[in-house]
């Protein structure tokens, strides 16, 4: 064997330790107990323990490491919402993604490619407009392009001039992009662990002690845990979690279906949406067209796929682009979405004086990974919400302040 | 795909329905308080088990009540409103 090599064996770094470590066993009791091992709980982790010095923190997930609503979504970051509200607080995520692959020293993959949203109707194009003023208004890259503008966008679409789908403009969002979800999760968890937060996998919660306004505990399928502050980040469990401590959260939840074609070479170089058609289209890295985003038209808590909703993805992606035609699925999936009455998220104080949400992340939440675990970060470290959360919290329901972010989520974006 | 059996025009594909979620109790307007509104207008029935749901065939506009199971999707009966004043 050549001594140099036998040189690195002997180094004091080898053997090379893993990134995340293994479960550890459940201390009796933690400052934070973050409920929820996915992208959300694990940038709180990180930004708890790196930004305010928190490091007595559990994150328990029921499964495996963001095996949830973090594996399952369609990679998409962007800030061209409509409220103000919502584009200043998407617009803090996009800027955080932007830098994350040095912050975290992990390549999340991060390619801020743009998103083309497209019009094929007059009433679409005029509520772009709208949202392009706002967005230019607090900084973000969206504006209104036209026929040619978007022919030289994406060369490949069927613009359907004289049908009845016929293109006819589009919200061009420079600042759009993707990223590698499972390594956003695996970049926080790294990260977090290394500063002493104990991630918890195969950990279920079964219920919360709760003493007058607070939750003394956490009671888990491998032992209780007395708890400062308890996080509320559990996906498409929100509203189950919630109300194991009482809260009756304002969400219902129905599966979001989503699918990915076989490796093709890279042709498609920004994000692809289209109103009418309720279909988006993004190549991957691996070059599989992924293809989202149907959400099941009632409540339901089963992660199936339907041939209807994929007959409808299918159809819509074709018209896009007919040369897909020919093309093999390679896998189709659904995941259990917490929908909220107004299409934004619900962040904060909860009615319990240490229970914290971080809540109703529909079909929305990827994007908002690292701006929600560092604004709810704060808010747990400062016990009081930044101005930025506000809008979001749980009583603008009660207060009838809703941010409606409809016409801009989900499918219809 | 999916069938759903319409008490007016019997089994019909999915698609020609549309869903209105689970029933709420009718809110007394002048007796209600903003909170009562709140909760009646924004919390929905969501838990895991069987629910009883409005629902519409589109083509023919007419509302019916629909049990339905919210783990397994399985539709348990689906019955005219009459009944349900029947039986309250």
């Amino acid at each position: 064997m050549p001594l140099r090599l036998l040189k690195y064996g002997l180094s004091r770094d080898y053997p090379v330790s893993g990134d995340i470590p293994a479960t550890p066993d459940l201390k009796p009791s933690y400052d934070v107990v973050i409920v929820g091992g996915g992208g959300h709980g694990l940038s709180c982790a990180h930004h708890l323990a790196k930004y305010h010095g928190i490091s007595s923190v559990a994150v328990i997930e029921k499964g495996y490491l963001a095996g949830g609503n973090t594996a399952r979504n369609t990679t998409t970051i962007r800030s061209n919402y409509i409220t103000p509200e919502g584009i200043a607080f998407y617009k803090e995520g996009v800027e955080l993604f932007e830098t994350l692959s040095q912050e975290l020293d992990f390549n999340v993959m991060f390619s801020q490619r743009g998103q083309l949203t497209l019009a094929h109707t007059e009433a679409t194009l005029r509520s772009f407009h709208a949202r392009a003023e706002m967005g230019k208004h607090l900084g973000t890259r969206t504006e209104v392009v036209d026929q040619k503008a978007v022919e030289e966008l994406v060369p490949t679409l069927n613009m359907d001039y004289g049908g009845s789908l016929e293109i006819l403009g589009g919200l061009w969002h420079a600042d759009g992009g993707t990223a590698r979800h499972d390594a956003v999760a695996w970049g926080y968890a790294a990260q977090a662990s290394r500063r002493g937060v104990e991630i918890h996998q195969r950990t279920e919660v079964e219920g919360f002690e709760v003493v007058g306004d607070r939750v003394q505990a956490v009671k888990t399928n491998r032992g209780r845990i007395a708890c400062g502050q308890v996080l509320i980040a559990t996906g498409g469990m929100n509203y189950d979690v919630a109300l194991m401590a009482g809260v009756e959260l304002p969400i219902r939840c129905y599966p979001l279906q989503a699918m990915v074609t076989q490796p093709l070479k890279p042709w498609l170089h920004t994000l692809v949406s289209s109103v009418s058609l309720h279909t988006y289209l993004v190549q991957s890295s691996r070059g599989e067209v992924v293809i989202g985003g149907g959400s099941d038209p009632y409540q339901l808590y089963s992660t199936r796929s339907t041939l209807d909703m994929k007959e409808h993805l299918a159809g819509g992606a074709v018209h896009l682009f007919p040369f897909l035609q020919g093309v093999r699925l390679l896998r189709q999936w659904a995941g259990i979405t917490d929908m909220t009455p107004d299409y934004s998220p619900i962040m904060g104080a909860s009615p319990l004086a240490n229970l914290w949400l971080d809540c109703g992340w529909g079909t929305w939440g990827f994007k908002a990974t690292p701006v929600a675990g560092k604004r709810m970060a704060e808010t747990i470290a400062k016990g009081c919400m930044p101005d930025i959360l506000k809008p979001f919290a749980l009583e603008r329901f009660e207060t009838f302040q809703l941010l409606n972010e409809m016409g801009a989520t989900a499918a219809s974006h | 795909m999916k069938l759903l059996i319409c008490p007016m025009n019997g089994p019909r594909n999915i698609d020609e329905f549309q869903s209105f979620g689970p029933v709420r109790a009718e809110p007394d307007p002048d007796r209600t308080a903003d909170a009562d509104w709140s909760r009646h207008l924004f919390r929905a029935e969501n838990r895991r088990g069987i629910v009883v749901e409005w629902w519409r065939h589109v083509p023919s506009n007419y509302f019916f009540l629909a049990e339905r199971d919210l783990v397994t999707n399985e539709v348990i009966r689906t019955f005219d409103p009459s009944e349900r004043r029947d039986q309250s």
